[in-house]
């Protein structure tokens, strides 16, 4: 029998063989040759965790720190663990019905999947997540605390310079700048958080971790050799005075216009105040969206940066510059006198000038401390007119690079974005707009600061760096150092740019006209005892179509100082919109601003003028009405004038 | 003295086998190790707590060595004395299970004895084994007959009936392993034939539309009659039996198989067979079978390496520890493992069936024989279920998977035959 069976055996065994055969065959194809398994097996198991570094801290020029890096926590829902909890005990939390629960829990499965986390609640406010973290054992493993990091902001001030940050867009996603980025990353949006978001950011780090079938993350995969590091980011140090910016802020209120106050020495921006202005809190947080839309309504555009990006006519405070054109290109000397009687008519038209004695403009330091109009369209006159340019076109194209180089007409180049360039006509410009039939009568306003010359406060700040500094500025900025940092992007801010090379004895008739401006002249306003305070008020002159019509409207106030007299240590440009003369409104305003910067406090003596000016309002009562912002603007329109005037003045 | 009843002890033991055993079940707690532990686990604590498979694993295979043990020191005409008796034991078994079983994973196959939890249907396989080869070996039978034959089915086909019905159809179908041992002690080769175009008739009907099969086999019908028209003439016959399988097999397609998938078979069960034959693509139905080949296909050629392994781990696999075991050695060691892994099966195989032809006596030729096909039926099916060959029927890896039952049962199989060779010099049986 045995003997008989034995082909059977060799059957049997080819079974066994065979069957073998084919599911090495069939391995032979799946372990080898198809590649596409161990992609699949990643996909599965492979979990790419970014880590996010801590955003880069912003100090004042104090080092005090002008916002908090705060941890939120988002609470996110995984769909598929959703499993035997109390829902109305958690409905009772968030404070939602089970209506919104259902339909936030749909939406998360149709955005992401039932095992994959999305969020359920953004941001929770503090008292909310105090509870939810007491009970969230009952709430696991479907519900989860997140962190989320956020920006708080101490002072309540500077929002439009710090700018904030928001949830990067998919538009944005698309473009190749932000490659770096992915759904759902914050990053500055405005002002230096935009500016400076590379070195802010720090660098991101990534975890790769295995997951499990349910996605629950399991450790780190192959011990971490794959993983990179989060480096936080490096802080930034501001030249700001966060104090002074808090000061001004307050000082402004009611009103619309700007501060800019500059150290010229280094070009740091002490102060950069636009007002209305908002709590920068707004728009962090929880209600963040909603606070935005409302704010970007708003009649008063507290949105729009008025220091960098409103363009005034800078009036009687373009005179000191008129002034250093022609002392620069010799056609004056500081003795330069203008036989002025109550205006100019070199032209056939009649400029009207605030004085009419004889004598008050019989040198460049009076002419300037009596605002004499006269003498300085003619300036422009003879300058544009030199006989050494041999024709108007080349006098004024002159002209035009003086400006440009005193930083008017283009960006200066500030670190926030959005910064406008102002106007300042040159002689393509003036060729265009009197069809090449033109001469030194055409624009002679520019040489008092009207006509076709725009500034932003900004620049009229700056220009008056260069009166401070006889002849020189640096670029105004925010930013003097960020820490750890090769300084690459503040390279621009050292340099020094040389404007005029005039001499000692022309720069102080220009700068004594100025100090008598304060001390004798339209400025008095703005004295500060002990301090030489060196100012010119300005008084610009502005229409607009209102309905169709081209309307005259309340002048401008401006006021552009620095002090002190040697050795200046802050030029100051004030401008309150519409509200009439600049010794009434934006010479103490400045002059307070000088004094609690150079002497750290505000004398009581002056707890009057404070009083007055955070009283003032000049705002239109049509655009006032409505606008929402009063309940929006945090700190500073909560509180009363007698509470502000108690932190300054205290007894 | 001492030296002496040490040679007695292991004298005649097949050390190849042995040694293959030893290097399966190793390999198997080793998988089932790589499939659950995770980085930071106190593995000693594990395993003296019992708290993990592996842990258990280890135990029940000291269970099993010392069950090999006793089985060792056991005469072996015990075996043959008890082998009816122990498969009326283990019916009666499976018809207690069914009254007093209890249902885990949507089987109602298992007993609880103090805490544990135990599989009859597999301790059966054993029974059966030792019955079938009894039956075979016994003076009375002449396996020529068609009366015998029906009895060694019959032998084998009750326990798979009473397991059909505990819902462990999986395990009911190693039973039909048997055939292959009544192949070798004498059954026609034709039934084999007719088995393999049995398979091949069910797959047609389960992919082809009946309508065109029945076209097809009536066409094939045709031909063959013309083709063999002068046989028809000579024997009348011929024609008969021709016509006999065109209309077994036309009601076969017709009726049987689709009655059989409405009425017999479970739902989930037609879903499987479906998703294996590419009928059906619900994700749900095919997450096992895709996740494992993902696991396996994912090692390479090398493998990932021991305990690198991302799939099996993290519990993607379902089952990994039972019944999907080979997607461990698939993705830890790759194809190359995976080759050496099978390699040890068919040397075992191999050398069992050298074994069962050395034998002298019927009865411990048909029982190893035995041992063989169930090993082999359980190889092939359980692997071929991990890399989508076959429907996902939820059997053991032998000597590798995790489970109790599972083990001590293939040892014992195993250790039986070890001994009945050991005295295979004695006398016939």
């Amino acid at each position: 029998m045995s003997v008989y069976n034995q082909p059977r055996r060799r059957v049997i065994q080819m079974i066994i063989l065979g069957m073998v055969l084919l599911i090495v065959t069939r391995l032979f194809f799946l372990q080898v040759v198809e590649k596409k398994y161990s992609k699949l097996a990643d996909a599965n198991a492979v979990l790419r965790k970014v880590v996010y570094p801590s955003r880069g801290m912003i100090y004042d020029r104090k080092g005090r720190s002008v916002l908090r890096n705060d941890v939120m926590y988002d609470l996110v829902v995984t769909p598929a663990s959703v499993k035997n909890i109390d829902t109305n005990y958690l409905c009772q939390i968030l404070q939602i019905d089970r209506e919104e629960f259902r339909k936030r829990i749909v939406t998360a499965i149709i955005k992401n999947g039932r095992v994959r986390q999305s969020v359920f609640a953004p941001l929770l406010p503090p008292d909310m997540f105090g509870k939810l973290q007491e009970s969230m054992y009952l709430f696991q493993p479907g519900f989860e605390l997140v962190q989320r990091q956020i920006r708080s902001y101490p002072y309540s001030a500077a929002a439009n310079i710090l700018g904030y940050i928001g949830e990067v867009s998919p538009q944005m996603l698309a473009r190749p700048a932000y490659s770096a980025y992915q759904m759902g990353d914050y990053l500055g949006m405005t002002g230096l958080e935009k500016t400076y978001e590379s070195v802010l950011m720090g660098t991101r780090g990534i975890q790769y971790l295995v997951k499990d079938n349910l996605n629950r993350p399991q450790g780190p995969y192959e011990k971490g050799e794959f993983d990179t590091a989060a480096i936080a980011g490096k802080n930034l140090r501001l030249s700001l005075d966060i104090d002074l910016q808090v000061l001004g802020e307050r000082l402004m209120r009611n009103k619309i216009g700007s501060i800019v106050a500059i150290d010229p020495q280094t070009g740091g921006i002490l102060t950069m105040v636009s007002s209305p202005t908002f709590d920068p809190n707004l728009l962090t947080g929880s209600y963040r969206t909603r606070n935005f839309s409302k704010l970007f309504v708003d009649t008063t555009k507290p949105l729009f940066n008025r220091a960098t990006q409103a363009t005034y006519p800078p009036g009687s405070a373009m005179k000191p510059l008129t002034a250093l054109v022609a002392l620069d290109e010799g056609v004056i000397t500081p003795s330069f006198g203008y036989p002025c009687r109550g205006g100019y008519s070199g032209c056939g038209r009649f400029i009207r000038c605030t004085h009419s004695n004889p004598g008050h403009a019989s040198n460049l330091r009076l002419a300037i401390a009596n605002s004499c109009n006269a003498y300085f369209v003619h300036l422009y006159r003879m300058e544009v007119d030199a006989s050494k340019f041999g024709g108007i076109r080349k006098g004024h194209q002159r002209w035009f690079e003086y400006m440009s180089s005193f930083g008017l007409g283009h960006r200066l180049g500030v670190d926030i974005p959005g910064e406008y360039s102002g106007y300042a006509i040159d002689t393509i410009g003036m060729n265009k707009r009197y069809n090449n039939q033109w001469n030194s009568c055409s624009e002679l306003y520019v040489g008092m600061g009207q006509g076709a010359v725009v500034v932003t406060p900004l620049q009229m700040a700056n220009a008056m760096c260069i009166i401070a500094n006889r002849g020189y500025y640096y670029l105004p900025h925010f930013v003097e150092s960020i820490d750890n940092d090769n300084g690459e992007m503040l390279a621009k801010y050292k340099e020094r740019h040389t404007v005029a090379h005039v001499s000692d004895t022309s720069y102080s008739s220009v700068v004594l006209g100025m100090q008598d401006v304060v001390e004798r002249g339209t400025g008095r306003a703005a004295m500060i005892e002990g301090i030489t305070v060196c100012g010119k008020t300005g008084t610009a002159e502005n229409n607009a179509i209102v309905n169709g019509v081209l309307k005259k409207l309340k002048d401008h106030s401006v006021f552009v100082a620095f002090a002190p007299r040697d050795n200046p240590k802050i030029a100051v440009a004030v401008i309150v919109e519409n509200s009439g003369f600049g010794s009434t409104y934006a010479a103490p305003i400045a002059s307070l601003i000088m004094e609690k910067y150079l002497n750290d406090t505000i004398s009581v003596k002056r707890k009057q003028v404070v009083k007055n000016m955070l009283e003032y309002n000049t705002l239109d009562p049509v655009v006032r009405e409505k606008s929402k912002l009063d309940s929006l603007n945090g700190a500073t329109a909560k509180m009363t004038t007698d509470q502000i005037l108690n932190i300054y003045f205290r007894n | 003295m001492n030296d002496r009843q040490q040679i007695k002890l292991t004298q005649g033991i097949d050390w190849p086998v042995m040694g293959l055993y030893l290097a399966l079940v190793i390999l198997g707690l080793m998988s089932i190790f790589a499939a659950e532990h995770r980085e930071g686990d106190n593995v000693w604590y594990n395993i003296m707590h019992l708290n993990k498979n592996y842990s258990r694993q280890l135990m029940w295979w000291g269970v099993s060595l010392v069950l090999a043990t006793i089985i060792w020191l056991t005469d072996s005409k015990f075996f043959t004395a008890t082998a009816n008796l122990l498969y009326a034991f283990g019916l009666l078994l499976l018809l207690l299970v069914l009254g007093i079983g209890r249902d885990v994973k949507g089987s109602h196959s298992w007993l609880v004895i103090g805490g544990f939890q135990f599989q009859p249907a597999e301790f059966t396989k054993l029974c059966t084994n030792l019955a079938l080869a009894k039956y075979l070996s016994s003076l009375e039978t002449d396996f020529n007959k068609l009366r015998s034959r029906l009895i060694a089915a019959s032998l084998a086909l009750i326990p798979a009936a009473i397991i059909i019905l505990q819902d462990e159809t999986g395990l009911a179908l190693v039973y039909f392993a048997f055939f292959l041992v009544m192949y070798r002690e004498g059954l026609p080769g034709l039934l084999l034939v007719i088995a393999f175009s049995g398979i091949i008739l069910v797959l047609s009907a389960l992919l082809v539309d009946k309508n065109i099969l029945f076209i097809i086999f009536s066409v094939i019908t045709a031909l063959v009659i013309y083709f063999s028209r002068r046989e028809i003439k000579r024997s009348r016959s011929r024609l008969l039996l021709i016509l006999a399988v065109w209309a077994f097999c036309s009601a076969f397609v017709m009726f049987i198989v689709p009655f059989a998938f409405t009425k017999v078979l479970k739902d989930y069960q037609v879903r499987r067979i479906e998703v294996m034959l590419g009928k059906e693509n619900d994700p749900k139905a095919t997450y096992n079978t895709r996740q494992s080949m993902i696991a396996i296909g994912s090692g390479g050629f090398w493998g990932k390496g021991y305990l690198k392994g991302t799939q099996t781990r993290f519990d993607f696999v379902p089952e990994q520890s039972t019944d999907f075991i080979f997607c461990t050695i698939g993705e830890d060691f790759g194809f190359a493992g995976s080759l050496i892994f099978l390699s040890l099966f068919v040397a075992l195989l191999f050398r069992i069936i050298f074994i069962a032809e050395r034998q002298r006596s019927t009865f411990s030729r048909v029982y190893a024989y035995g041992v063989a096909s169930i090993i082999f039926f359980h190889l092939a099916i359980n692997i071929s279920m991990t890399i989508g060959l076959a429907p996902v029927i939820g059997i053991p890896l032998p000597f590798v998977s995790y489970g109790g039952s599972s083990l001590m049962t293939f040892t014992m199989l195993l250790f039986i035959m070890l001994r009945l060779d050991a005295d295979r010099q004695m006398v016939l049986r």
